[in-house]
């Protein structure tokens, strides 16, 4: 569904991607893991088009989709979320969602009509925010929510672009444990079809809810593969345990 | 031909140093707190008020009132950032550019309250009056003098922010604010400072200018373009860039009504969009 | 409509029967009060700092002015025209504005508003210069003569704006009025929701240039005169001032601050300008730091602090 071709990007000397090559098919739980700096946050900044890469390539469901602006990115159906809560403080989450669906249906340029005409995609984005039981503060300002329940939001505006490809940054960063495994309850419970890869530095969490598993270290992919696969590789055991591994 | 080319720029470097003077300080401000001050020359306009107040009521011989511009108009500045810009820095843009002009308004009424909306001059040395015969051309006396100051400054600001412990603590908090206060940097404090010798310079620039543009109580909304200007092309926190763009903006304004007088004032606010939009963050921006 | 707002619209028109001498400042009101709404599309809801607008109310006006001058004085077709050639600017300068934020932003309004006070200063075979445009004479409107007591112009001006205050009404209520606050709220966001911020932007600020070329050209047209100061810093400056004193991002905040404004300039007719702008400083400094909604912001936390 998704997949990359030598994607290459350095800051200066820093080389944050090298030699990226990505195949995610249609319906599969990726976890993206690997030390801090590794380039994690970088590949999806690549990935939406909010950096440009030096070298290589990006695909969307066969699609080259390299040269395509963000927005454009977001709806040939590849969305993203944010480790550190970007939404619109001033506006709700009904208001929020709305903005992305309206989008999504090629309303957004209307300014004939107010927005009562539009019920389907009021009534699509109130769905939304039910399904992640937001509903309850759908007519408060954003800035009032709970913090967990911001990060829902993040989540369920991606959503309203009816993505194909699912990327999440650290979707419970700085939530309190228990209710992270809620968080990651209702991502699992996502639609079969929707491919999803998410970061998350909890291993624990990553081998409950993740089918596959990539490894990043120092801009490279170090391993793909399933949970066992990457539990077992003696590199990927090294650069998360250290010498010790190998001394035991 | 070359003698009139010479002319030109001979006295648009001048002028340029008269820019730098009166932007430098805005320049590295804007760069550690990101405060848009549209009041900038408001504080310039206290440096050239004590100027003419000093030398035409008082007696003062113009080079002595010089230093009492910088120091007035540094202590209106500490005492403006400490009472209320303080209270703006995590602002929004619209509200610091609101509360600035409401600044510029207030001290263009002050400053017509008490000096009525003439052109005020302030009487310079004979010694600064005369023009100097240098390479068979003459060249005026106080532009030269202005030249000396501005390069006597730049150099002395360069050699404070590369070789001071304060210099070096207001380099890091204009390269990365957060960063510095992590590393026990006092910004607040340093800003504190930065901004009243900012101001001081302004003031200094102020006064200076007296002679060479005149001074009136619209002064502060005058020149803003013109040192705006400066920082948008200098880029913010660079003393290198705040000097070469007063040079450009200076020549190419001098140039400009040399040769082009029709235009007015036109070609400058041109050259301005246009280096915007070519290179927003300034053309020798460090980032 | 709401009760209240009607009733609002109803009070506008008292003015023709309380206080017939002052038809024309009620016109000046009214003019400036759709300048301020056009400021407040661009500025309230889509979150573009501007100290140029009077770029577009200026163009306006001089191209309803050159209109009339020569000798098609015809004021619908004139307003229509001007507003027309305003948003045609604002489209193209478009293109740059929205590419800025923050400082940069501020400074290119800034610097494109004083390009183009110089351009028609410079240009005085055109726009006669620094002693205005002479010759512009407004032809009757739909048969009524713009007479002395501006009862024409305070009709005229109050019907164009109260259309173009509905248009208004129904873009910022509409989808696009949605995602304008969306970008004025979160500017990084809206690319990773699909939408093009930017196509927005351009969009409205042609619209408020359209806005603002109209106001332009009413002023033009109901007091048949049109000097450089319709370019000025100063216009652009008093246009931010009353929408902040009234509340931007609020339908009605421009008209509301414009009232305010325009009646209290009025009243301190005989004082120097000088001193004019030392209150209108102070009021800014104190709106600023007291009042940061404006004067509706205000009214209307006051209204909901019982609750």
């Amino acid at each position: 569904m998704l997949s990359t071709k030598d994607l290459n990007k350095r800051f200066g000397s820093l080389v944050v991607a090298q030699d990226i090559a990505l195949e995610l098919p249609a319906g599969v739980r990726y976890a993206l893991i690997g030390p801090n700096g590794a380039g994690k946050t970088t590949l999806i900044n690549l990935l939406t088009g909010l950096l440009a890469p030096d070298a290589g390539q990006i695909f969307l469901a066969g699609r080259e989709i390299s040269a395509l602006r963000p927005e454009a990115r977001v709806r040939a159906g590849l969305a993203r979320t944010f480790q550190i809560n970007t939404l619109f403080a001033g506006l709700t989450p009904l208001e929020s969602v709305a903005i992305a669906v309206l989008e999504r249906e090629g309303h957004a340029h209307n300014w004939w009509r107010a927005l009562p005409a539009f019920g389907a995609a009021i009534e699509e984005a109130h769905g939304l925010l039910a399904k992640l039981r937001l509903a309850p503060v759908e007519h408060r300002a954003t800035r009032e929510l709970a913090y967990g329940q911001q990060r829902l939001l993040e989540i369920a505006l991606a959503l309203a672009t009816r993505p194909r490809v699912l990327l999440l940054d650290e979707p419970a960063a700085g939530v309190p444990q228990d209710e992270s495994a809620e968080l990651f309850a209702a991502i699992a419970g996502l639609s079969q079809e929707l491919t999803v890869l998410f970061i998350e530095h909890d291993m624990n969490v990553v081998f409950r809810f993740a089918e596959r598993i990539i490894v990043m270290v120092g801009g490279r992919i170090l391993a793909e593969g399933t949970p066992g696969e990457v539990a077992r590789d003696a590199r990927v055991r090294e650069v998360y345990l250290g010498k010790h591994a190998r001394a035991a | 031909m070359f003698a009139s080319l010479a002319g030109v720029l001979f006295d648009g470097v001048a002028y340029g140093m008269l820019l730098f003077l009166l932007s430098v300080g805005l320049s590295v401000t804007l760069g550690m707190m990101n405060f848009v001050n549209l009041a900038h020359c408001s504080l310039a306009m206290v440096g050239g008020y004590v100027t003419v107040s000093l030398t035409n009521r008082y007696g003062w011989p113009f080079v002595a009132a010089l230093p009492m511009a910088f120091l007035a108009a540094a202590a209106v500045a500490l005492v403006l950032e400490r009472t209320l810009y303080r209270r703006l820095y995590r602002a929004s843009d619209l509200d610091q550019c609101l509360f600035t002009i409401g600044i510029v308004f207030i001290s263009i009424a002050v400053y017509a309250w008490f000096y009525g909306t003439v052109v005020q001059s302030a009487p310079t040395p004979s010694y600064l009056r005369g023009s100097v015969e240098l390479f068979g051309m003459s060249f005026a006396a106080y532009r030269l003098f202005l030249i000396a100051l501005g390069l006597a400054v730049a150099i002395v600001l360069v050699a404070a922010l590369e070789y001071t412990r304060f210099g070096a603590q207001v380099r890091a908090a204009v390269d990365n604010q957060r960063m510095a206060r992590g590393l026990g940097i006092d910004v607040d404090r340093a800003f504190m400072i930065t901004f009243a010798l900012g101001g001081g310079l302004a003031g200094l620039g102020g006064a200076a200018a007296i002679e060479i543009v005149g001074l009136d109580h619209a002064f502060a909304l005058n020149y803003l373009v013109y040192v705006l200007i400066v920082v948008a092309v200098g880029g913010l926190g660079s003393i290198g860039g705040s000097f070469a763009a007063a040079l450009l903006l200076g020549v190419s304004d001098m140039a400009g009504k040399y040769y082009f007088p029709w235009l007015g004032a036109f070609l400058i606010y041109l050259v301005m969009v246009a280096l915007l939009m070519w290179r927003p963050v300034g053309l020798f921006a460090r980032r | 409509m709401r009760p209240l707002e009607a009733a609002f619209w109803a009070a506008t028109l008292l003015p023709f029967v309380v206080t017939p001498s002052y038809l024309a400042l009620a016109s000046q009101v009214a003019i400036t009060a759709l300048f301020a709404l056009s400021l407040d599309l661009i500025l309230g809801y889509a979150g573009i700092v501007s100290l140029g607008h009077a770029a577009y109310f200026g163009f306006g006006a001089y191209t309803a002015g050159l209109l009339s001058k020569h000798d098609f004085g015809e004021p619908l077709t004139g307003l229509v025209l001007a507003a027309i050639a305003a948003g045609l600017l604002g489209y193209v300068t478009s293109h740059l504005i929205v590419r800025f934020r923050h400082l940069a932003l501020i400074m290119l309004t800034l610097g494109l508003g004083l390009l183009l006070a110089e351009a028609a200063n410079s240009a005085s075979w055109l726009t006669g210069g620094a002693d205005g445009l002479q010759g512009v004479k407004t032809a009757p409107l739909l048969g009524f003569k713009f007479d002395l007591y501006g009862r024409t112009a305070y009709a005229y001006s109050l019907a164009v704006l109260f259309l173009l205050f509905l248009v208004a009404r129904r873009i910022i209520h509409s989808p696009f009025g949605l995602a304008l606050r969306g970008i004025r709220e979160n500017a990084r966001r809206m690319p990773a929701i699909g939408a093009p911020s930017l196509a927005h932007l351009r969009k409205v600020y042609t619209i408020a240039a359209v806005m603002a070329g109209a106001a332009g050209a009413l002023l033009t047209q109901t007091t048949s005169t049109v000097s450089l100061e319709v370019l000025s810093f100063g216009r652009s400056a008093d246009v931010l001032v009353i929408l902040i004193l009234g509340g931007a991002g609020r339908l009605y905040g421009g008209i509301v601050g414009a009232i305010i404004y325009m009646v209290a300039r009025d009243q301190f007719a005989s004082m120097n300008p000088q001193y004019w702008y030392f209150w209108v400083g102070l009021l800014l400094v104190a709106v600023v730091l007291f009042l940061p909604n404006g004067v509706l912001g205000g009214l209307s936390a006051l209204y909901k602090r019982p609750e």
